[in-house]
């Protein structure tokens, strides 16, 4: 991925304040268009917390305060005028648990389309429901059971259900919050393989705590340590040729 | 390697050692978990036996109040007694005021029929030596009844000149005599019924003209005290069912509604923290002071009627209010958050999120504590004496403003009346019938939870 791509998401001087704590320390970066961006680092270095930034879910949390600017095609996320419902249309997320709500797996689809009005008939719905679905490569798991419950589903296919369901509203970027940390290897790397299909069409900001996740499914990698963004590059270069020390114990296995 | 140089372990009991340490701890400890599990069960026993107690005295008690001595009696419909004019018929050029003013003096002429006369004719066939103990025989079937023949003839006027076999309730010392519930060996000052009416009694009883029959006085009819045996709980009843109405109607949606908002919306500060300990601290106010209450600002300010189930209601419902709160906003904080943030990651705004995948997730537990909440407010008493509600009511109240005692009350009423022989059972067996409407709340409080508990 060059660098000379579109950005997407650009990110200045964030810092994020649980009441007096300072928990990220002014992040500057960017994101392109159509890349798969993850963000790595030991628990509590603030990785989880800049995206939650980046679709203001910050906001949901009592006493945290955001200061800095965040863009989305070059417009600011917390402009007054914006309105959250719309900028997390566009910025869908994805969790680290599986969370399909207690409906049937057609609802759980159907549920963000509906709540914008994106189908005018039940057609145009199961159209939805279904590329979703197929996008998500469990179309023919689930093509069958439709009305049965998503939270009936395996671990894996239950993501996989969050993820559809996440595409359905047709965002321009996912924000994946270690979406594979509560799966088994095997469900592990179909959801991989999903990302990197998915990223033709989204740009995908991804945090985990797994390396090799990273290695394998980023173009690009950001080390976060202690609220602060050490060092952002190209996977292969951070993971092959680290700049910093930090960087390099933390990839190594000194720490974390 | 440095950390184990640095901190070597400190042997305090030899390696050795540690197993028979161990094993004479664990003695010790099992020892007391085998006593605190059977201080527990003999607990749960000794609560659960004063429970059954409970049920066996009240069961035993009221039971038998559920059938009562009614007396089997050819009435016939005398015309020479019955005398009235033909019922009033509404003429084609009549205006209905007009009708019902004649209707309604027919009715006042109905109403001077000596109505005991019919019956005092019909008993003095079955029992020869009546003529001479005139007084007793009035005394042989309850006062009330003879309404019932009043009501009969006005229901159907045709009725006059024939003759109906019916079932009437006796008076309620006859009752008392006959389930043995007054020493028969009593000299003759202390009882209640004459020798006379004690040798007909066991007479009529004996040939089987006088039987236990179920009562349906007791349902049907409101409170008496001209006519104990005819004594119900009708009024109490609808009394209760209005109030139940009021608070479901109120406190309900109020107290959900207001658990939705604290619980969702309200910003934490100090109003809401002051808020949130007022509710706390209204769920543990006496409930007498929410009588005070109603008695000073409902009737004294707002001029609502006195002993009314509209009254009654209101403050029952402020009352239940805080028990609702609580229990939502319980059960509102037990769904898990990532649901939420589900809903909220897709676009779906704050108010959306909660209304569209939250409170669906927590009817069960929000239907719950309604239910128990109404429960609770069901089986008050003491609001209730403050506003008028255990004034001495002798019918059926048509709407919520119109006065009406309610089942608790007319616990508390029938406990104090003055033939015990008689009211203990009455009372006993209006106590079953609010456990009955306790119990059936609580399992449609349990069917609900059942019906609508969801997993994830």
């Amino acid at each position: 991925m060059s660098n000379s791509a579109a950005v997407k998401i650009s990110a200045k001087d964030v810092k994020v304040f649980y009441g007096e704590n300072e928990a990220l320390h002014g992040i500057s970066m960017d994101v392109y268009e159509n890349e798969v961006i993850s963000f790595i680092g030991p628990s509590g270095c603030g990785k989880s917390t800049f995206l939650r930034c980046m679709n203001r879910m910050n906001d949901t949390i009592e006493h945290c305060r955001v200061t800095g600017s965040i863009t989305l095609d070059g417009r600011d996320i917390h402009d007054p005028a914006l309105d959250v419902v719309q900028l997390r249309a566009q910025v869908g997320m994805v969790f680290q648990k599986p969370n399909p709500f207690p409906k049937s797996i057609y609802e759980n689809i159907a549920y963000g389309p509906k709540l914008h009005g994106l189908a005018e008939r039940k057609a145009d719905l199961d159209d939805i429901v279904e590329s979703s679905l197929r996008r998500a490569g469990l179309w023919n798991e689930v093509k069958d059971r439709l009305d049965q419950p998503g939270t009936g589903l395996s671990g894996g296919q239950q993501q996989r259900l969050c993820i559809a369901r996440s595409i359905a509203v047709s965002p321009e970027v996912i924000l994946m919050d270690e979406p594979c940390s509560a799966l088994d290897p095997i469900a592990t790397s179909i959801i991989e393989e999903l990302i990197d299909e998915l990223k033709q069409n989204f740009t995908i900001v991804i945090v985990t705590h797994n390396m090799q996740q990273a290695a394998r499914v980023s173009d690009r990698t950001a080390f976060f340590h202690l609220g602060n963004l050490i060092e952002i590059g190209n996977t292969n270069d951070v993971f092959t040729n680290p700049q910093q020390k930090r960087t390099e114990d933390y990839i190594t296995g000194r720490y974390g | 390697m440095t950390i184990l140089a640095e901190n070597p372990i400190k042997t305090v009991v030899h390696p050795s050692q540690v197993q028979q340490k161990v094993i004479a701890s664990l003695h010790r400890r099992h020892r007391k978990e085998a006593w605190f599990r059977r201080t527990g069960l003999l607990a749960v026993l000794i609560s659960l036996s004063l429970v059954a107690l409970l049920f066996i005295n009240i069961f035993s008690k009221g039971l038998p109040a559920f059938w009562q001595s009614a007396i089997t009696l050819e009435i016939y419909f005398d015309p020479n007694i019955i005398k009235i004019p033909a019922k009033p018929e509404q003429a084609a050029d009549e205006s209905d005021n007009d009708f019902r003013q004649r209707y309604l003096d027919w009715q006042t002429q109905v109403g001077f029929v000596n109505f005991n006369r019919l019956i005092t004719d019909s008993l003095q066939k079955i029992l020869p030596d009546a003529t001479k103990h005139r007084r007793d025989l009035g005394r042989i079937v309850t006062s009330g009844e003879r309404f019932a023949l009043r009501d009969m003839v006005v229901a159907d006027p045709s009725i006059i000149g024939q003759t109906r076999s019916l079932h009437l309730l006796t008076d309620a010392n006859i009752d008392v005599w006959l389930k043995g519930n007054i020493d028969r060996s009593l000299p003759d000052e202390q009882q209640q019924l004459s020798p006379k009416m004690r040798e007909w009694v066991d007479k009529l009883a004996a040939d089987g003209v006088i039987q236990n029959r179920f009562s349906l006085a007791l349902f049907m009819n409101p409170d008496s005290r001209s006519s104990l045996a005819s004594a119900g709980l009708a009024g109490a009843f609808m009394g209760s069912f209005y109030m139940m109405l009021v608070v479901i109607l109120l406190a309900v949606p109020m107290g959900v509604a207001a658990a939705i908002y604290l619980e969702e919306f309200a910003p934490r500060n100090k109003l809401t923290d002051l808020v949130e300990v007022n509710i706390n601290n209204l769920a543990a106010v006496p409930s007498i002071v929410f009588g005070l209450l109603g008695a000073s600002v409902l009737i004294g300010w707002f001029n609502l009627p006195m002993s009314a189930p509209i009254v009654g209601g209101l403050v029952l419902s402020l009352m239940t209010l805080p028990t609702v709160i609580i229990a939502t906003r319980s059960t509102l904080k037990a769904i898990p958050p990532s649901i939420r943030q589900a809903a909220l990651g897709l676009g779906a705004s704050k108010m959306q999120a909660i209304f569209h995948h939250v409170l669906p997730l927590a009817i069960p537990g929000i239907l719950t504590g309604a239910i128990l909440g109404v429960a609770q407010a069901l089986g008050e008493t003491a609001p209730l004496l403050l506003i008028g509600m255990k004034s001495f009511v002798a019918s059926i109240p048509a709407s919520p403003f119109e006065q009406a005692s309610a089942l608790p009350v007319q616990i508390y009423l029938w406990q104090g009346n003055e033939l015990r022989n008689f009211f203990e059972a009455r009372t006993s067996a209006a106590i079953i019938v609010l456990l009955m409407m306790m119990i059936s709340l609580n399992g449609l409080a349990i069917w609900l939870r059942k019906k609508y508990e969801k997993r994830w």
